[in-house]
């Protein structure tokens, strides 16, 4: 079965500290991957890495079968990254800055495809709300609505998320769950960075990550 | 069998990469007039302080106008270029930028397109008022305007260069300083020529031909060069 | 052999080490046999007298400052295309080395200044435009010593200085143009007059000193930044500098 996310032989220091060496790990259609390991150990930069925001010292990415250069179109049409930060505007409510995130990715969702996505995540009522107003757990969830509408194998196959469970609630958690078991089961993949326990079923594999010297 | 297809988005109109940009940032800086304000209200605060240090003697003042004005503009545009990526940068947006399917150099266009319409036009526009103090003609004021209109988006252009590259360093604005100026002095010698040739009786095409030609220059070029300083600044 | 052997630190290292004494006697000898030719032999020039002998050092200097920020962007051209670690840490090496020829070439060209035309410093084209370039410099090594990861210290100041070379002849043709429009400031370093041969032989000579001097510099300081760069590479444990 090919893979549609590779990662061969990858390595990456930080300074003096070597964070992996010889990585190796393949994702066919459906299957996902959870980073596990202390803080500090290296599950954001293998994110980083994986979507060529940061230049691993050696191995390659393959996507859907192709090696590919970090940030090369065919990459960043496949890749969605679900970093750390928000990559919200304070200043917009809620509906612009999920607009906003579908239109950078290029994502044709319409506008009520939009709004089934801010009822799905609970925040219909609040989508006119400014940002700044809104709390951590429902900024989280307008990520949440950006993923929903990129599931599958279709639009964006390859999803890396970091921390994405951080500030939200058990709902919230519960209702990423389901939306990242939608996309594995239409036949995209997710490598997802959490220190938090994670309730995924099926193909699901985890690799602790513990650090070399 | 072959693999799950990497889907390519329809990008239909690649310059929707700059109009996304360029209204998201528009946006926000209608929102945010506060800067777009601060901006303003130091280049004419400052501009207004040379004559109380110079002395009120028309012939100096207007013998020092286009000078003072240019140092102003180039030092106002120059405040304004940590809003260019700093945001983007701290909230995370600007690691989707990167990502997005979109060419980084069209979405970096964009956001230069707003940062000039929200401070080199406004700084153009109200130039000739501070011209008037220091007695420039009308014919000299239409000049300067238009050295302006020609000169700042260029000023922006270098600029989102330097503030792309300090993101994130300490020290960054004083930094990003050192690293722009130097660049802005072609731009500072042709913008105030223009308004001094006029003044002088020349025609003052010349310097604005040669401002516009850094303009067109700048155009094709430092997309790319600003495009590849936010990858560099992201790892 | 190929010349890219030669493009990793490993090898370029010991390299590096063997050339440094020959380029650092060579400059030394070029240097005493220049300053000879310049301050014994050639003639006392009869509108400046001794004065003008100190074109010995300001003419290469000046030369150098602008040679050697050439190099780094050829350099930078290299560390950004093909992303040779040697190339940013050449160009990291030769910026001090650059930056100081064109402090000296400003300071000379003071020293000279005063007693020939009676000014330390006019906003002359040249010393403006050599100003630009000492403001060049320091913004790359103030970036380089900003950014606390090596690796992107390395890109961002290649891509600064790629920035900035395009920039130098812009630069230099707009503060031309801003002395031709001001007219009031006539400072004219070029030498009218015919230069006698020795003059110029000597001048030469001490170019080549200086060539010398910033080849044995800039290879000393790229060593040792090669071993601040990689100093758990398994190749720096086998030196023998490092073992002692």
């Amino acid at each position: 079965m090919t893979a549609v996310l590779e990662g061969r032989e990858l390595c990456l220091a930080r300074g003096s500290k070597q964070l992996f060496s010889g990585l190796s790990f393949g994702l066919a259609g459906g299957h996902a991957l959870v980073l596990r390991g202390a803080n500090g150990v290296g599950k954001t930069s293998l994110l980083r890495v994986l979507a060529g925001l940061t230049e691993a010292d050696a191995g390659e990415v393959w996507v859907g079968a192709k090696r590919t250069q970090a940030l090369s179109s065919s990459a960043r049409s496949a890749i969605l990254y679900f970093g750390h930060a928000n990559a919200l505007k304070d200043e917009f409510t809620a509906a612009e800055n999920l607009a906003d995130q579908l239109a950078l990715d290029a994502n044709p969702a319409s506008a009520e495809q939009q709004a089934d996505a801010l009822t799905v995540v609970g925040l219909m009522e609040r989508r006119h709300v400014i940002t700044r107003r809104l709390s951590q757990g429902q900024k989280r969830r307008i990520g949440l609505a950006r993923l929903h509408l990129s599931r599958g194998a279709l639009h964006k196959p390859v999803w890396l998320l970091d921390e994405p469970t951080n500030a939200l609630d058990s709902d919230g958690s519960a209702l990423f769950v389901h939306i990242v078991e939608a996309h594995l089961a239409e036949g995209g993949v997710a490598v997802i960075a959490t220190h938090l326990p994670m309730a995924l079923t099926g193909k699901v594999d985890e690799l602790h990550m513990r650090g070399l010297v | 069998m072959s693999a799950v297809p990497v889907n390519q988005p329809a990008l239909s109109t690649p310059e929707s990469g700059v109009w996304i940009t360029l209204v998201r940032d528009t946006k926000l800086a209608i929102r945010s007039k506060g800067e777009l304000a601060q901006a303003l209200a130091f280049f004419i605060i400052v501009v207004s302080l040379f004559p109380l240090a110079i002395g009120p003697e028309a012939a100096i003042l207007k013998r020092i106008a286009a000078g003072v004005v240019w140092v102003c503009a180039l030092l106002a545009v120059m405040l304004t270029l940590p809003r260019l990526f700093q945001s983007d940068y701290l909230d995370g947006t600007l690691e989707q930028l990167a990502l997005s399917p979109y060419p980084l150099p069209l979405l970096c266009a964009g956001k230069m397109l707003a940062h000039w319409l929200s401070t080199g036009v406004p700084l153009a526009l109200v130039a000739p008022v501070l011209g008037l103090q220091f007695g420039l003609e009308a014919s000299e004021l239409l000049v300067m305007v238009a050295g302006l209109l020609l000169g700042t988006p260029v000023l922006t252009m270098l600029g989102a260069i330097g503030a792309a590259l300090v993101l994130g360093v300490r020290g960054g604005s004083i930094l990003m300083a050192l690293l722009v100026l130097p660049l802005y002095t072609p731009v500072l010698i042709f913008g105030a020529g223009a308004v001094e040739a006029s003044i002088a009786g020349i025609d003052a095409m010349a310097n604005l031909s040669l401002l516009a030609a850094m303009l067109l220059f700048g155009l094709v070029t430092t997309p790319f060069a600003a495009a590849t300083a936010v990858k560099i600044s992201l790892d | 052999m190929s010349l890219f052997k030669y493009s990793a630190p490993s090898s370029f290292y010991p390299l590096a080490g063997k050339l440094v004494p020959w380029f650092g006697v060579l400059a030394f000898l070029l240097a005493v046999g220049g300053l000879y030719l310049g301050l014994f032999v050639a003639p006392e020039d009869y509108q400046q007298g001794e004065v003008y002998r100190i074109i010995f050092i300001h003419v290469p200097s000046a030369w150098m400052g602008m040679f050697i920020y050439l190099v780094m962007a050829m350099y930078a051209v290299l560390a950004l295309v093909y992303q040779t670690r040697l190339s940013a840490m050449m160009m990291e090496a030769l910026a001090p080395t650059g930056m100081m020829f064109t402090a000296l070439a400003l300071w000379t060209g003071a020293l000279w200044g005063k007693p020939t035309w009676g000014t330390y410093w006019a906003f002359d084209a040249r010393m403006t435009s050599t100003l630009i370039l000492l403001f060049l410099y320091v913004g790359y090594l103030a970036l380089m010593n900003a950014i606390e990861d090596k690796k992107r210290a390395d890109k961002a100041g290649a891509l600064l200085v790629l920035v900035g070379s395009i920039n130098v002849p812009i630069i230099y043709f707009s503060v031309k143009w801003w002395n031709t429009l001001h007219q009031g400031a006539s400072v004219s370093l070029t030498q009218g007059n015919k230069m006698a041969a020795t003059m110029l032989a000597g001048m030469l000579v001490m170019a080549l000193a200086c060539w010398m001097y910033s080849l044995a510099v800039s290879l000393c300081r790229v060593r040792a930044i090669i071993l601040e760069r990689e100093p758990h590479a398994a190749w720096v444990k086998h030196i023998r500098e490092v073992q002692a």
